[in-house]
């Protein structure tokens, strides 16, 4: 089990819990606002762009390179800048924010 | 025949070169062939502008054939954001549980009527009628509308065959005229009723605004919709063991669909026009020239994707440009998602085999470039799981 917050446009701070999946599919059912996620988690649209507070970044890791690519013309990008649909839960997530791309 | 196959006629050229200079009616064209290239240049509309002469942006171009401008479509930021804004959360509904189960029922009731095992045409018989059929949901429109839009046939500006024709415009131009004076006379809750009591920006949408918008409702998801729901049953027919996996997998419909899109991309390419003399993939282009994001050639970009010939329906990473990229992305993606996301799990549950017998495929020409983009007509015979 995994808890997550997510922080919103708003400014808004929402914790969630998952085990499985990936974090935009924990984010879209739980219909956080700002997580689309419109591929379904292929990596293709940019619609669950995030920022990993700092302090977490060694608990998601880093992009790999394609979702590098992606982000590099991601409105707003910047070196906390992940696309959560490609983080998976796991329970070394526990405890992470993450505040939603505008 | 030949399978199901799409095959890639620009893979030499888009490794050695990145990217092709084609004519099109005497505006010339340069195709960008390399993913970056076409998400860059997508990105950047500054100076690759959509906000051209309306029907300039098109390959071939629709300027002799069409003045409405196509909206949000040829629109850049900001002013293309408002646009969106106002209309997104509309084309948003496909998401809604109510909607998937019309769509669901109507995709379901077509293959009942149709799957006996006898000889069809997957073009006419099925994949006209369901793209006609689904797009009155996305018009909330009555279910009777579906009928006069089938008659038009599979592309509402082209007649079978390749030229631009005026006149079959002309129709599609009278019906939408006429349904967005009818929204004005009686109000109802479909689109055209939406769109003529929408504000943008403070103010009521003109009515060429709203035309522009259900213009390009009709003719953005008319051929693409229908090669994509055509390709995908080829697909089945040509691989069997796909729709049997997707009968004991059925978590992997969502990476099947995206990868489908990938591979057949419905749409081959998108233009835009420079605007200040600039350089791509080393090549320079001179303002008001023409270039086009060549999604179909970028889909296949080896330096990408691996393997890019073979369509994997578990294809897990997939930054696929079949959709479009960056602002303009296509309006009725979440509509065409779901279509093709129900209509692959209707096959699985209710058809056990798809029998190619003949077709006449569908090639496009680009210079010296030949597309297959799917077929003109298809006969298969569908056989039933029960």
């Amino acid at each position: 089990m995994a808890k997550i917050t997510f922080i919103t446009a708003d400014g808004s701070s929402r914790a969630v819990e998952g085990h499985t999946g990936s974090v935009m599919e924990l984010a879209v059912s739980h219909g956080i606002p700002g997580i689309d996620g419109d591929c379904g988690g292929v990596c293709s649209c940019a619609t669950c762009h995030v920022h990993v507070a700092p302090e977490d970044l060694d608990k998601t890791g880093q992009a790999s390179e394609i979702e590098k690519d992606m982000l590099e013309l991601a409105d707003g990008a910047d070196e906390f800048s992940r696309l959560c649909c490609q983080i998976s839960l796991s329970e070394d997530l526990d405890g992470i924010q993450l505040r939603v791309a505008k | 025949m030949k399978d199901s196959e799409i095959p890639d006629p620009f893979a030499q050229v888009r490794a050695s070169k990145g990217y092709a200079e084609i004519d099109d009616q005497g505006d010339p064209v340069t195709m960008l062939l390399r993913l970056k290239d076409v998400r860059k240049t997508a990105h950047n509309y500054q100076t690759f502008t959509s906000e051209a002469v309306p029907g300039r942006i098109v390959v071939p171009s629709e300027v002799s054939i069409r003045s409405t401008r196509q909206i949000p479509f040829e629109v850049d930021p900001p002013m293309h954001g408002a646009y969106r804004a106002m209309i997104e959360p509309w084309f948003k509904r496909p998401l809604q549980e109510k909607y998937q189960e019309q769509l669901r029922a109507i995709i379901a009731d077509l293959l009942k009527v149709l799957a006996h095992g006898e000889k069809l045409d997957l073009v006419y018989d099925f994949a006209l009628p369901l793209q006609s059929r689904a797009l009155t949901l996305l018009l909330n429109s009555p279910m009777e509308e579906a009928e006069t839009w089938i008659s038009w046939g599979t592309h509402v500006f082209r007649s079978e065959g390749e030229a631009l024709d005026g006149s079959k415009a002309d129709v599609l131009y009278d019906y939408i005229d006429a349904k967005l004076d009818q929204a004005v006379s009686h109000p109802g809750d479909d689109l055209f009723s939406l769109l003529m009591q929408g504000e943008v920006e403070g103010r009521k949408l003109s009515k060429e605004e709203a035309k522009g918008v259900m213009v390009l409702t009709f003719a953005g998801g008319r051929d693409t919709v229908i090669n994509a729901v055509t390709n995908a049953m080829a697909h089945f027919a040509s691989h069997p063991e796909d729709l049997e996996r997707l009968r004991r997998e059925p978590e992997l419909i969502n990476t099947a669909v995206e990868e489908m899109i990938r591979y057949f991309s419905p749409l081959t390419h998108m233009g835009r026009v420079v605007t200040e003399d600039t350089q791509v993939c080393e090549h320079a282009l001179k303002a008001d020239s023409r270039v086009s994001l060549c999604w179909a050639s970028a889909n296949r970009d080896e330096a990408v994707f691996e393997e890019p010939n073979q369509l994997k329906i578990d294809r897990k990473v997939n930054p696929h440009v079949g959709f479009g990229f960056s602002h303009h992305n296509c309006l009725g993606a979440t509509h065409a998602r779901q279509v093709m996301r129900l209509l692959l799990k209707e096959m699985a549950a209710s058809i056990s085999s798809v029998e190619l017998i003949e077709g006449r495929e569908n090639w496009e020409v680009w210079g010296d470039f030949r597309r297959k983009v799917g077929y003109h007509q298809l006969q298969v015979k569908l056989q039933p799981r029960h």
